[in-house]
């Protein structure tokens, strides 16, 4: 399997006023395989957030490189950072993310809007068939207040897919749900991990972990360990 | 003073406006045109329809936000209209005066106090010769109208009206634009030459209230009046005149409604060059030839060149009156009115003051842009988490920046278009208002300059309020901004 992502010798700092640095990430070496489903996990302040937002295109790296597919993207400039986002990534937050004043189908249409294709009918009914394929079918009209916070989150699913991402990237999807709850978004993403989908994904919680194939621990910017989840647990899981 | 105003205020105030609501409507079109060279008109057209949206969520908000420029807008269209209307009312007012006329009166001196009081008659104004002398501008006047005017009891049977008599020449009808209620006025064969030709019938036409005052029940055609010892055929009746003047200038609010005209001529035969008034306990006596004359310059006023023709002969007129009158007898007893000198006086007073008001009004219209951005900078605030998960899902800081700017010019559009209607439906309404309320004359005239300078403006101030805050937001950090509650 080709490596989507390879970072090579990342380095993040943080400048914090007068001569106060934070070394948030430390020569930070990883490559991840296209198809691949990985966990990345760490107690608060080990860098996850931090390496998560770079590879989102968030924020660019202090110094070390960072290849998305074949292109090197730690030095690209703001405005094609922000077509990277648009083109090759899908995003799930925490807190959803919705905007309050559109409808389902708006919601999942937003990304699309900043691509500079034309939003007639036919993009709407691919955000139809999403919001169906997300088990919204029956609530395309709907605000995002009028959901619960498990429908909320599946709607967020519906828009990461929607531009067809290379790399979706999850910053603890289930962190605001309850554990049935969590248990039908993370089925919902193996889903898409098995129709090969690319998941990273920032989680605390080791149950949650467990879904992925590839679990990487991070503390204090280095890798504390990186394991790939027993197959036959995760099959049992099913 | 006035001047002072004009320079200090109107121009340097409204260039200075103007000039950066150009800048801002530059700045604005360019952003357009790259937008929509890019191909991307779908992309502007939702991010108007997106913008409406997001305003139409916040409705009391957003109305009390572009109140100001509501207020300016119709502030400005209704002020510059009616600027405009009574602009006209005054253009109108001298324009029925003639507006190419000069008008040369014969006035009486001041320091012939000494001859009035002994009992001499006083010998001053305008005589024949002068009238010769106007001939020689020729074809550049198109009618020379001579009038003598004195007062004269004007019988019929019991019945007296004490009004001016008025002897003149037919053209003066056309000069003054007068419009007959029956009969005709004077024409050229009526003149009687001397006084002892009894084969020569008196013609007199006589002004509405004259005719209503004499004839209350009578047809006047055909009947005679008598003044002094003479009678006169009445051969027709002048239409009711509005009476001149209210504008101020030397020409005195006249009413002519109890004027009777007869020929020029005939006035001379008749009443002889020798004129006596009477005022209580004493009589005066004066020889005045010719009261008035009214030249009309064949030229159309509405061109500069015309304008300059009709300058140009009343500095010529001015010159030849001097010559004959004051270098001769050191005495000024004429005076020169120029019409036109009233209506360029008006307009530039008329401008000055429509102008400052625009200012004024202007002011209105800044404040308004201020609140806009007041407005726009809580929203940003408000909604930078919105912001941060439109950064993260792929837009670009021109993309946040013109979603910022399309809500605020969007704003300032609907405010400024109903602006417009309001200053429209002022311009419409107060002058009933008025007139029923008050019975004051409110003219209002709708100046189309003024609908596009005020939406260009209030455009205008959208861009230019809107750009800080559209480029406070476009600067947010996309993780910061996410992270914002």
């Amino acid at each position: 399997m080709p490596a989507i992502v390879r970072i090579v010798d990342l380095v993040k700092n943080y400048y914090m006023g007068g001569a106060v640095t934070v070394h948030v990430l430390k020569d930070l070496n990883l490559s991840f395989d296209e198809g691949d489903f990985i966990a990345l996990m760490g107690p608060s302040g080990s860098g996850k957030s931090t390496l998560l937002n770079v590879l989102g295109c968030l924020d660019r790296p202090t110094r070390g490189r960072y290849f998305l597919g074949e292109v090197d993207v730690s030095e690209m400039s703001d405005d094609q950072l922000s077509e990277v986002r648009s083109t090759y990534l899908g995003f799930i937050f925490q807190s959803y993310n919705l905007l309050p004043q559109y409808t389902v189908v708006e919601n999942i249409e937003l990304p699309l809007l900043y691509q500079g294709i034309k939003l007639d009918e036919r993009t709407k009914e691919r955000c139809i068939e999403l919001a169906g394929m997300v088990g919204l079918g029956d609530r395309l009209d709907h605000r995002p207040l009028q959901l619960s916070g498990g429908q909320q989150q599946r709607v967020a699913i519906a828009r990461s897919l929607v531009n067809d991402p290379h790399l979706i990237l999850g910053d603890e999807p289930t962190g605001n749900l309850d554990s049935r709850t969590s248990v039908e978004i993370m089925q919902m993403l193996r889903g898409l991990n098995r129709a090969g989908k690319t998941i990273i994904m920032v989680t605390h919680e080791n149950d949650i972990a467990a879904w992925a194939r590839r679990v990487v621990r991070l503390r204090d910017g280095r890798v504390e360990s990186d394991t790939r989840n027993d197959t036959r647990v995760m099959a049992e899981m099913n | 003073m006035s001047d002072f105003f004009s320079l200090s205020l109107s121009n340097p105030g409204l260039l200075g406006l103007a000039g950066l609501m150009i800048c801002g409507v530059i700045a604005w079109a360019s952003g357009l045109a790259r937008l929509i060279s890019a191909g991307n008109r779908a992309k502007f057209q939702r991010s108007v329809i997106l913008a409406a949206r997001s305003l139409w969520l916040h409705k009391l908000r957003s109305f009390l936000s572009v109140l100001g420029i509501i207020i300016g807008t119709a502030a400005v269209i209704s002020l510059m209209g009616f600027g405009k209307g009574s602009m006209q009312d005054a253009l109108a007012d001298i324009k029925r005066q003639g507006a190419t006329n000069i008008i040369v009166r014969s006035v009486k001196p001041p320091d012939d106090s000494f001859t009035a009081s002994r009992g001499f008659v006083s010998n001053y104004g305008l005589v024949q010769k002068d009238l010769d002398r106007f001939q020689t501008f020729g074809d550049a006047i198109s009618m020379t109208v001579p009038m003598r005017v004195f007062p004269t009891e004007t019988r019929y049977l019991d019945r007296m009206i004490n009004g001016r008599v008025v002897a003149t020449v037919p053209e003066y009808a056309e000069v003054n634009k007068l419009e007959m209620a029956s009969g005709r006025f004077l024409v050229g064969g009526d003149d009687v030459e001397r006084n002892d030709d009894a084969t020569m019938l008196n013609v007199c036409v006589l002004g509405a209230e004259a005719a209503d005052k004499l004839f209350p029940f009578e047809n006047p055609i055909d009947q005679s009046v008598q003044m002094k010892s003479m009678r006169f055929k009445v051969v027709g009746v002048v239409k009711e005149r509005m009476p001149t003047g209210g504008t101020g200038g030397s020409l005195a609010a006249e009413d002519y409604n109890r004027d009777i005209y007869i020929p020029f001529k005939t006035s001379v035969a008749r009443f002889g060059g020798i004129i006596f008034t009477r005022a209580s306990g004493s009589r005066s006596a004066e020889k005045v030839d010719i009261s008035q004359v009214t030249l009309t310059v064949d030229a159309e006023v509405d061109s500069p060149a015309g304008r300059a023709k009709v300058q140009a002969i009343g500095d010529e007129v001015k010159r030849i009156l001097e010559e004959e009158h004051y270098q001769k007898t050191r005495k000024r007893d004429y005076a020169v009115t120029i019409p036109l000198d009233r209506l360029e006086e008006a307009e530039r007073s008329q401008t000055r003051f429509t102008n400052l008001l625009v200012v004024i009004a202007s002011i209105s219209l800044v404040v308004g842009g201020i609140g806009i951005m007041n407005i726009m900078l809580a929203t940003v605030t408000e909604r930078t988490r919105e912001i941060g998960i439109r950064r993260a899902l792929g837009a670009k800081r021109r993309d946040i920046t013109m979603q910022f700017l399309v809500e605020a010019v969007v704003q300032t559009t609907i405010g400024g278009l109903c602006g417009v209607i309001l200053g429209l439906s002022n311009l419409f309404t107060l002058p009933f208002l008025a007139k029923w309320i008050a019975s004051e004359k409110l003219p209002a005239e709708v100046d189309v300059r003024a609908i596009y300078l005020s939406v260009i403006v209030s455009i205008g101030v959208g861009v230019v309020f809107g750009l800080y805050p559209a480029w406070r937001a476009a600067k947010l950090d996309p993780i910061e901004a996410l992270r914002h509650d």
